[in-house]
């Protein structure tokens, strides 16, 4: 199995990439984790991952300047039911579009807009950074040996704006600050997480061997 | 569901080696920082923070490597300050494995640069260092002053008003250090962390003086900052990560443990 990891100028791509490996390793799942630009090797590899850190702005510039590569992910994810991570931002970039900033229209793959938080009644702070829990909406490959719910384990977060979608059944997990915010999203063989598996500890690499085993 | 309290052990580290020293009992090399980096993120340290503080220019790379090397086994949040200039700096050590960076001279030198970087990079990963002193030179009422270069140089800002600027600019949270208190042991400086965290809309993480358990409950109970940073009494073994949290659960406040760190009872 080939997994490969879209490198289109954003951070944290050495991140994923080595928790995918550790990941790869401990559940003894023989997987090649390939970082590349090339729009063919993406288009060749059994299952693909969008990272994301940046503005959503910066992103998807980002992900446009790359030769080719919208063209093989509608072709191969969106028409071709490939497995589909995205992180951050690469799961915000699957919305109709994102209002940081300046409006930038996303891939629209998952109806919604990225919009700013509020930090409600309670006078939370934004960013958005640190660990919550997670309340699973609906049961999920994904999710699968994760403990959600109020003492379940926790995920992290760092971010300023969320993933509002116009169908709230695309919503998988949510997390509660100062109201639901979609802290995953799914849909077919699409998957999206806000928090930062990569960077999750426990429940992060088990959520990563989860995707690597996953037959949507 | 809540979000919880972030404790936060800083690192000095100076040509790629951390000072200050590390004394965990189990360490082959005390001076290594990634085998430290390890032995937090296997203790359940909410996020880690590298600061580099190796003067001369001609060794900056170092940290990049160190950063690197870390995130290559270590599956937490990391944050990285000490030197940062340019924007390419930042996009370095995001590439290496950085999650936030933290910016102190370069941001009140030039707090342009703040903006700037919020815009390349996002106000989440944007952190800006403030190291101030309460003084009461040239001006009727004592107030707390900004120092850069490490502490050495007094800027004659105010470190409240500072805030709500860089906040405008797009910082995404705010690391306090009380000058007077860092090093003492006495604890963080309450009141002007309380009186900052409430003034800004973004998180606070409270530092500098650091000595009990105790300490680490009131900057997050009395001084509401979101997240606690320290160094010594984690670094020479005076208690564990895990002490610190169930210390903290005790007190009321919401932490996460997720399994880890129970072995070191």
């Amino acid at each position: 199995m080939r997994i490969a990891i879209i490198d289109y100028g954003s951070g944290n791509l050495r991140s994923v990439a080595k928790a995918f490996e550790r990941a790869a390793y401990e559940r003894m799942i023989v997987a090649e984790i390939e970082i590349t630009n090339d729009a063919e090797r993406i288009a060749t590899a059994d299952k693909i991952v969008l990272p994301g850190v940046g503005t959503y702005t910066d992103c998807r510039k980002g992900l446009e300047q790359v030769p080719g590569m919208i063209a093989v992910l509608e072709e191969t994810v969106l028409r071709g039911g490939k497995p589909f991570l995205g992180i951050c931002v690469g799961m915000q970039l699957l919305s109709t579009r994102g209002l940081e900033k300046e409006v930038t229209p996303g891939l629209g793959w998952i109806k919604g807009n990225v919009v700013r938080m509020i930090p409600g009644k309670q006078n939370l702070k934004v960013p958005h950074i640190g660990w919550n829990t997670l309340e699973l909406l609906v049961p999920h490959a994904l999710f699968k040996g994760i403990p959600t719910g109020p003492n379940g384990l926790h995920a992290y977060f760092v971010h300023s704006y969320h993933f509002d979608c116009t169908n709230k059944q695309h919503r998988l997990a949510i997390t509660d600050y100062g109201g639901s915010i979609a802290a995953a999203v799914a849909h077919n063989n699409l998957i999206g997480t806000q928090f930062h598996p990569e960077k999750s500890q426990h429940l992060g690499l088990r959520f990563i061997a989860n995707f690597l085993e996953w037959c949507p | 569901m809540t979000i919880k309290a972030r404790i936060i052990p800083c690192l000095d580290v100076m040509h790629g080696r951390v000072v200050k020293g590390v004394n965990f009992v189990d360490l082959i090399d005390a001076g290594d920082p990634i085998q430290t980096a390890r032995a937090y993120d296997e203790a359940g340290a909410d996020e880690l923070c590298f600061l580099d503080i190796t003067a001369s220019s001609d060794n900056r790379d170092t940290i990049f490597d160190v950063v690197a090397r870390t995130a290559e086994c270590c599956f937490m949040p990391l944050t990285v300050g000490g030197g940062i200039r340019t924007i390419d700096d930042i996009r370095k050590l995001l590439l290496a494995g950085a999650d936030k960076v933290c910016i102190n001279t370069t941001a009140v030198k030039n707090p342009d640069f703040i903006a700037q970087a919020a815009d390349k990079f996002g106000d989440q990963c944007i952190v800006v260092a403030i190291d101030a002193k309460r003084t009461c030179a040239e001006r009727k009422n004592p107030y707390w002053e900004i120092f850069t270069y490490g502490g050495r140089v007094s800027t004659g800002i105010d470190a409240l008003e500072f805030a709500q600027k860089v906040v405008a600019l797009g910082a995404g949270e705010i690391l306090l250090t009380s000058i007077d208190r860092d090093g003492t042991n006495a604890g963080y400086n309450i009141d002007l962390t309380r009186k900052l965290a409430d003034s800004i809309s973004i998180p606070l993480i409270a530092s500098g003086g650091v000595g009990t358990l105790d300490h680490l409950v009131e900057g997050i109970r009395d001084g509401h900052a979101s997240a606690v940073l320290a160094a010594s009494i984690f670094h020479f073994g005076k208690y564990s990560i895990y002490e610190a949290k169930q210390y903290i659960a005790k007190a009321g406040i919401p932490v996460r443990f997720d399994g880890y760190g129970k072995a070191d009872e």
